[in-house]
């Protein structure tokens, strides 16, 4: 699916955490990312959704810079950023956005609106004050914070949930970035909150032709959101496709099952009972070799699965899985 | 900022804090009067000036206001000058060259008590010849005593009270107890009235001068007394109050901050920045202070600036590093400093913008208590001899007292005073200090 107008493209990428004993023997690495391919087009909105530890967070950790990547490349813009210089890094963060899972842990506690949404700009070169102020105003109106005074002059604790978040995102497109990277927007906010955020990011996206990558565990909020969905399992990207596509058709078992534990407000759900596949996600440290998913897998291929790693496999356009079931 | 301003506001509620600002006050009030009042080269000379800077101060004098709570009235200062009162010297020219000079000395004594001392200092104008000079004591009874005939120089002083002739002449008791006596008291009580003291003198040159000054030392001297060398203690109270303050204020705030600064560099910059800094402080922490520093008064300087300086560079690295470091790992976990990364903040902006911030609130009230302890430090250095040479501080005038055995001697004041202002010092300090915790550590408040 590699092509012209991507943004962003992540290439064969790995994040490994080194474990050390004493301080310089390396006894392994905790293989959070471990072989990941990516491409996202310019405002396109992509979610990638897994359980947790699935390695998620940390490639948006990685996309953002904020760990090195063990092996694998990210180019973003035609420019790779694990090559980047100091001055090089600093327009590649101006330009990618990153919003948190914890508003409140987010903002600076010490710090008023006006002054946490100043920051990057001050930062990243915009200095005179009434510049900034015509920013933080236009960014504060689109995300429906008016009036802007009666915010600019709060600490983050005297906001609610939904108004922190708004902060949040606030601060990441305070730049006009080209991506924003959302590692769980909204799983701390009540529910009714959530899909007012989701929505205001949404007409973000298409406004200024954002780019996101909306990383979740939560497959109900994906469909409010995104065109792509990733689906990661052990530090890989078992499976990806169109979102309709995907929760229509789901090709991986680990899809399916993931599909299968999204709850309704349904009065039957009481007395039904989910299938769950059993047994706990990989280790990271010594993953399973073969299919990562092989032991909690019940259309699991002996012999094969347990043994060789799954290629990727299109049974359908614009579908692809790492799954032996769909070998032709 | 704004926000930390508006919890100091919350130290309404506390009266113990209340209490601890108006002494803090009290103090910086002290403080500023003693500066303005007392210029540094003026309160230098009064307190290491010579014998002449304090010799109308009497000695080991107890503070003025102790008057007040005995029903006896303790006898003060008295000064009689034949140069401040032209009239009380008469001169009888006998001869072309011989005149006699009389100088009567009159003054109103209604103390209860007996002076402390007596002294008389001449001054004479002559070329060769000196004069002679006989001194007489009259008391309001009518009775009169030949003290001393002598010749005297230039400058010339009697001591009335060391007098040894006169001592055995008044029948073995000192000459200024003696001097005013009542011959017919039980006990011995000064006589009240007016007492003259009579010099004749006989001058053989023409143009040949006398003058004449009379100290009755009195036995309250000053707000704070004096002490044994004569020196009025309330200049060392007053200018050790600006000393002390500047000097747990510059300790606490050298140790405070720039240890806060180490510990955030080394948190956030971790692997062998880190490591360093925690060796260093490993070293620092089995380092004996106090004997360093007292190494350092004795063989290298006493200025109360350069042990200063010792205690800020040996507190630099002191244990609390290791506390600091344990709230700033924490707060380098925090979503916002991730987030200040991920926007390109650099690493000492982060440390300045974000860390420090974040932890200066639980900050503020270890620091507003560790003020009195340098206090303390410095008045324990100067108890063990290792005062500034210069300065006169509250510790100084605790090591003079020790060494003067005031306490063994009754001169309570002389210990108590110092002691009072250290006291209140480390009261003022504290109450507001633990108030401050509990408004900045909410978590404490429950307790």
């Amino acid at each position: 699916m590699k092509n012209n107008n991507d943004l962003l493209s992540i290439e064969n990428l790995h994040t490994f955490y080194e474990l050390r004993r004493w301080g310089f023997i390396k006894t392994g690495n905790v293989r959070a990312v471990d072989g990941v391919n990516l491409q996202v087009k310019k405002g396109e909105a992509i979610s990638v959704v897994g359980e947790s530890g699935c390695g998620k967070s940390t490639l948006a950790k990685t996309v953002l810079g904020l760990v090195e990547p063990t092996d694998g490349k990210i180019v973003f813009d035609g420019k790779n950023i694990s090559h980047m210089g100091k001055e090089e890094m600093k327009w590649y963060r101006a330009k990618v956005g990153y919003v948190q899972q914890d508003p409140y842990g987010a903002l600076p506690p010490f710090m008023t609106v006006k002054k946490i949404l100043e920051e990057p700009m001050t930062i990243n070169g915009i200095h005179d004050p009434r510049e900034q102020t015509r920013h933080i105003h236009e960014g504060l109106t689109e995300l429906k914070m008016t009036p802007v005074e009666q915010f600019l002059n709060k600490f983050p604790h005297m906001l609610s949930g939904g108004q922190q978040q708004r902060v949040v995102i606030a601060r990441a497109t305070i730049m006009n970035p080209k991506l924003i990277v959302a590692d769980e927007p909204v799983s701390m906010l009540d529910a009714s909150v959530r899909v007012e955020i989701l929505e205001l990011l949404r007409e973000l996206q298409e406004e200024h032709e954002l780019a996101v990558i909306y990383i979740t565990h939560d497959l109900s909020t994906v469909s409010y959101f995104s065109e792509r969905i990733v689906v990661m399992y052990g530090g890989k990207i078992i499976e990806e496709a169109l979102v309709d596509d995907l929760l229509k058709n789901p090709l991986h078992p680990y899809t399916k099952a993931l599909l299968e534990a999204i709850s309704d407000p349904d009065g039957a759900n009481v007395k039904t009972f989910k299938k769950v596949p059993g047994g706990e996600p990989p280790n990271l440290l010594n993953p399973p070799p073969g299919c990562r998913f092989h032991p909690r897998c019940e259309f699991r291929i002996e012999g094969l699965c347990e043994k060789e790693e799954p290629e990727d496999f299109f049974p359908e356009e614009n579908h692809r899985v790492e799954c032996w079931l769909y070998k032709e | 900022m704004r926000e930390l301003l508006s919890r100091f506001k919350d130290i309404r509620e506390y009266p113990s804090a209340i209490i601890g600002i108006v002494i803090i006050l009290f103090l910086i009030g002290l403080a500023l009067y003693a500066l303005i009042s007392i210029p540094y080269s003026e309160a230098v000379r009064l307190w290491r000036g010579a014998e002449a800077m304090w010799i109308e101060n009497p000695r080991n004098a107890r503070p003025i206001w102790m008057d007040w709570f005995t029903p006896a009235s303790l006898p003060r200062t008295i000064i009689r000058d034949t140069k401040d009162d032209p009239g009380a010297k008469e001169i009888i020219p006998l001869t072309d060259e011989l005149s006699e000079i009389i100088v009567t000395l009159s003054f109103d004594y209604q103390y209860d008590d007996f002076p402390r001392e007596i002294s008389l200092f001449l001054t004479a104008e002559y070329e060769d010849n000196r004069p002679f000079v006989t001194f007489l004591w009259r008391t309001p009874d009518g009775r009169e005593y030949e003290l001393r005939d002598q010749s005297i120089s230039r400058e010339d002083a009697y001591r009335i009270s060391q007098d040894e002739r006169l001592r055995r002449q008044l029948g073995g008791i000192l000459p200024h107890t003696g001097l005013f006596m009542d011959p017919n008291a039980e006990q011995p009580t000064p006589l009240k009235g007016e007492y003259e003291l009579v010099i004749e003198g006989l001058v053989f040159e023409e143009g040949a001068d006398l003058d004449v000054r009379m100290i009755a030392y009195g036995r309250i001297h000053g707000i704070a007394g004096t002490d044994h060398r004569r020196r009025d203690i309330s200049v060392a109270l007053l200018w050790g109050t600006p000393v002390a303050l500047a000097f747990g204020f510059l300790a606490a705030v050298g140790t405070t901050i720039l240890t806060m600064i180490i510990a955030a560099t080394g948190s956030w910059y971790r692997k062998w920045v880190d490591g360093l800094i925690q060796r260093i402080t490993e070293v620092v922490m089995i380092l004996p202070i106090l004997p360093i520093l007292v190494m350092i008064g004795t063989m290298y300087s006493r200025s109360i600036w350069v042990l200063l300086g010792a205690i800020i560079l040996l507190g630099l690295f002191s244990a609390v590093i290791k506390i600091y470091r344990a709230m700033f790992i924490q707060v380098r976990e925090s979503p916002f400093i991730e987030a200040a990364r991920a926007y390109g903040a650099s690493g000492p902006r982060i440390i300045f913008r974000y860390m420090i911030p974040r932890i200066i609130p639980m900050l503020i009230p270890q620091f507003v208590i560790l003020i009195p302890t340098y206090v303390f430090l410095e008045a324990t250095l100067a108890m063990l001899g290792l005062a500034d040479p210069l300065l006169p501080t509250w510790g100084k005038v605790l090591y003079d007292a020790q060494h003067q055995g005031a306490l063994y001697m009754g001169h309570y004041y002389w210990v108590l005073l110092p002691s009072f202002l250290l006291i209140i010092t480390g009261l003022g300090f504290s109450m507001l200090g633990f108030a401050l915790d509990r408004i900045f550590n909410p978590r404490l408040r429950r307790l």
